[in-house]
């Protein structure tokens, strides 16, 4: 029982300890986004490997979604005779809610667990001592860009989620299910505001520092050979997710 | 002008460096040597403030390098060049990029002016045509030699070695000591160097200094080592199994 107890504080103190560590790191990478030099290469680089390589996934399950969306909502809206609400239905739940969220989990599969296991690799092997002894903080140099490139690229993919989404949203129900393609439109512009999509998108934003952030905490914390690597990489993407389901929970409170 | 004074450090609750002592000439080779898990990379790793000591202290010309504030340390950084025990080259990055890194991030040089530099670092470390190579594909000779090329690429006043022949084979590892030495008096840089290789220690070093349980056990220059009686240190030299230092 005693072991129990003890146990539990001793994980009560080390979530503690690495919730503040990861704060500092944050305070530290905006510390550095405003010190000069400012090397925009590295952030460029970073926004093309979070944004660019991450479009395919993001185009498939985007549409994906948007079509199974019409699917269900013309199902369960037709027992209303309300069909003519599939449009908004599609348009207003890839928006608000699934737009960013499946961006982010799908982001944190592709971009987080490939941070976490880089910068493990380059702890591991000295590369982030390397860094520091040539005299460059390893934070501005590692952390700095990755956030940058989060924050801004996850409301861009976002944006990008809910057209194709809608676009799916609109094939099944127009092509498929044979809704009026004027109503399905019309319906949709009549309903969704743009403060709807501009809430999703600071949604995204958020998701994108909690990836980009989390990731590169992990990895640059790694020990422990090939094996700790794997180790960053698996908690990077697990602590991603979980933080972005319960945040989503929060700002969908805070801005409901 | 390195002096190490009573450095101690402990790892939860392990001491590792139990009050070094340790005096750093300017523009000699000095060589520290013990066995593995010694401490010996613990003890370079304070020299360049990768970690911070418990107690102790070490000074550079004078000035405690422990307790400097980041942006100070920063300016001291780049006095120093490092070559780490597995090279640690940035494996994203080709050779020639490993090596110019330096001069890109700390200087305004035009790229074929860092390029012409690179060119020739390599060269001094005997490589040449292997600028657009990516480190993956290098041997581990190679790797050592690119990052001895990176750690004076900015003709860095001291420069820290970790290891640099283990894992080489003998003729490798004596090409390297040759790279060491004419590297090394061309500029009268002071060279600190860390190692178990006895081979290596005799041919390059001006100072050698023996780190047994946390401390400096003897020190003096290859011929008054050679001479030296300390049972621990000829064991160690001579490499026995047996002697006062159990392996089991
Ligand atoms: N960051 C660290 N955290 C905890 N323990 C450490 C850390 N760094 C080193 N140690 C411990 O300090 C001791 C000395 O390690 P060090 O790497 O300095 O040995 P070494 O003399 O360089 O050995 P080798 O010749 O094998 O490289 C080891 O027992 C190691 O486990
Ligand atoms: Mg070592």
């Amino acid at each position: 029982m005693r072991e129990f107890f003890e146990r539990l504080g001793l994980m009560a103190e080390k979530a503690v300890v690495t919730t503040g560590q990861i704060i500092i790191m944050l305070f530290q990478a905006v510390y550095y986004l405003f010190l000069p030099p400012f090397k925009f290469r590295n952030m460029f680089k970073q926004m093309e490997f979070v944004g660019v390589r991450s479009l395919f996934v993001v185009v498939l399950t985007g549409s994906f979604t948007g079509m199974v969306l019409a699917m269900q909502g013309y199902n369960a809206l037709k027992r209303f005779g309300a069909e003519s609400l599939v449009g908004p239905t599609v348009a207003l739940s890839m928006a608000r809610e699934l737009g960013p969220v499946l961006t982010g989990l799908m982001v944190t599969g592709r971009a987080g667990s490939a941070m976490a296991t880089e910068l493990g690799t380059m702890r591991v092997t000295e590369q982030i001592d390397a860094l520091y002894t040539m005299a460059i903080n390893p934070v501005k140099y590692l952390v700095t860009p990755r956030i940058v490139a989060g924050v801004l690229m996850l409301p861009v993919l976002a944006i990008i989620t809910d057209f194709v989404g809608v676009l799916g949203g609109y094939f099944v129900g127009v092509k498929l299910l044979g809704i009026n393609p004027g109503v399905y439109i019309g319906r949709t512009i009549d309903f969704v505001s743009v403060n709807d999509i501009f809430y999703g998108l600071t949604k995204s934003a958020v998701f994108g520092l909690i990836i980009t952030l989390i990731s590169s905490f992990q990895g640059y914390h790694a020990s422990g050979g090939a094996e700790g690597v794997g180790r960053a990489a698996t908690s990077a993407v697990v602590l991603s997710c979980v933080l972005i389901l319960v945040s989503d929970y929060f700002l969908t409170s805070i801005m409901f | 002008m390195i002096e190490i004074r009573e450095l101690k450090k402990s790892f939860n609750g392990k001491v590792v460096l139990d009050g070094v002592n340790l005096d750093i000439k300017r523009g000699e080779i000095s060589v520290i040597i013990g066995r593995s898990g010694e401490g010996k990379s613990v003890l370079i790793k304070h020299i360049i403030g990768l970690l911070k000591p418990d107690s102790g202290r070490i000074l550079l010309d004078g000035k405690d390098i422990t307790t400097m504030s980041e942006k100070e340390f920063r300016e001291v950084l780049k006095r120093f060049g490092m070559l780490f025990q597995g090279a640690a080259l940035f494996d994203s990055m080709t050779v020639e990029e490993n090596v110019g890194f330096a001069l890109r991030e700390h200087t305004d040089l035009p790229d074929s002016t860092i390029r012409k530099i690179v060119k020739e670092k390599l060269k001094r470390v005997g490589l040449e045509g292997v600028e657009s190579m990516m480190p993956a594909d290098l041997s581990g000779g190679m790797k050592k030699r690119v990052g001895l090329a990176r750690a004076i690429a900015m003709d860095p006043e001291i420069v820290l070695f970790d290891e640099p022949t283990t894992g080489l084979d003998p003729i490798m590892s004596d090409s390297i000591a040759d790279l060491m030495l004419d590297t090394q008096r061309a500029l009268k840089t002071t060279y600190v160097v860390i190692t178990h290789d006895i081979n290596l220690t005799y041919k390059i070093a001006d100072m050698v200094a023996m780190l047994h349980q946390g401390r400096i056990i003897e020190k003096g220059t290859v011929e008054e080592m050679k001479a030296n009686p300390n049972p621990i240190l000829r064991q160690f030299l001579e490499g026995r199994a047996e002697g006062p230092i159990k392996v089991f």
